[in-house]
């Protein structure tokens, strides 16, 4: 799909804050609301826009421990990426499973409302899945920057 | 001090976090609640800051986007060069989205966007590995991701 200045403009402030009226959006961007809201309309139908999320603080619900785990996978067995995905996503507390290519192959993200339970969780659930062959641990000190904006 | 949830607000919370351009209205339908009361949860969530914003969701490479990678940044030197240096200019960079202050292999994660390989490879050199007091630095590609719910229930 062919992106233009004006379909730009819309997605830049629509990234910069989401949840904006339409009128309101279509000011900033500097177009008519009637053309704000086709350009929407066809950016959703061309795939550019998948959709709109609501971000829940886990912190606000008192999970105080978050948890960047690494891993490398025993590549030995074909079926170690598939097998290792599905059993993570069977861990209520993972937020985020990511594959990569590079040291790490695969990424958790691991929340828990303190240590103890952080402990009881990477020992019954997260070393227990299969395929490890390394991990290692990033504890989340402070999130500085968070943004799902693209320079476009 | 945390909010206690009942059955109700994490269906909410993970109905909208899914898709949170539904109305109060629909989403009250589906749980079997009336509109006022869904938009009474809702509000109240928002104002506790379990719901502390939105996201758009869009496709990257629809937008000429082909490549993130997670770079994990350690601090050559710490105490000379101040945290506060390294995150104000690492954080001004366009193309880093996330910035994360961790402890253990290294000091900072940081996803990255770019167009390609070769724009990744533009931003590194020009940008992270200009910051004030970057030592090593280990980048992952990303090559397949997906979010989860999270526990709510």
């Amino acid at each position: 799909m062919q992106l233009d200045d004006t379909d730009r403009r819309i997605l830049r402030q629509m990234m910069a804050e989401p949840g904006l009226p339409t009128a309101e959006l279509a000011e900033r961007a500097g177009v008519t609301s009637a053309t704000c809201w086709r350009r929407i309309e066809r950016l959703r139908e061309g795939g550019v826009i998948r959709g709109e999320q609501a971000l829940i603080d886990w912190h606000a619900l008192g999970w105080e421990v978050e948890v960047s785990l690494r891993f490398t996978l025993d590549k030995t067995n074909p079926r170690a990426f598939d097998e290792f995905i599905a059993a993570a996503r069977e861990v209520p507390e993972v937020l985020e499973i990511q594959s990569f290519l590079g040291s790490t192959d695969m990424r958790l993200q691991v929340i828990a409302r303190d240590m103890a339970h952080y402990q009881e969780i990477y020992r019954n659930r997260i070393l227990t899945l299969p395929h490890i062959s390394e991990l290692d641990a990033l504890m989340l000190i402070s999130t500085i920057k968070s943004s799902a904006e693209l320079p476009v | 001090m945390s909010l206690d949830l009942d059955d109700l607000d994490r269906r909410i919370l993970r109905a909208l976090s899914r898709d949170s351009t539904q109305s109060a209205g629909a989403l009250g339908r589906k749980l079997g609640l009336s509109q006022p009361a869904t938009w009474r949860r809702i509000r109240r969530l928002e104002e506790a800051g379990v719901i502390a914003g939105r996201r758009v969701v869009v496709e990257p490479e629809a937008l000429g986007f082909g490549v993130t990678v997670f770079l994990g940044v350690k601090l050559a030197a710490k105490g000379r060069v101040s945290l506060e240096d390294f995150e104000r200019a690492v954080t001004a960079i366009p193309e880093v989205q996330v910035v994360q202050h961790v402890l253990g292999l290294f000091d900072y994660r940081l996803r990255v966007t770019a167009r390609d390989l070769a724009d990744f490879e533009r931003v590194l050199r020009r940008r992270i590995m200009t910051l004030p007091g970057v030592g090593q630095v280990e980048a992952n590609v990303l090559l397949s991701e997906e979010r989860r719910p999270g526990p709510l229930g």
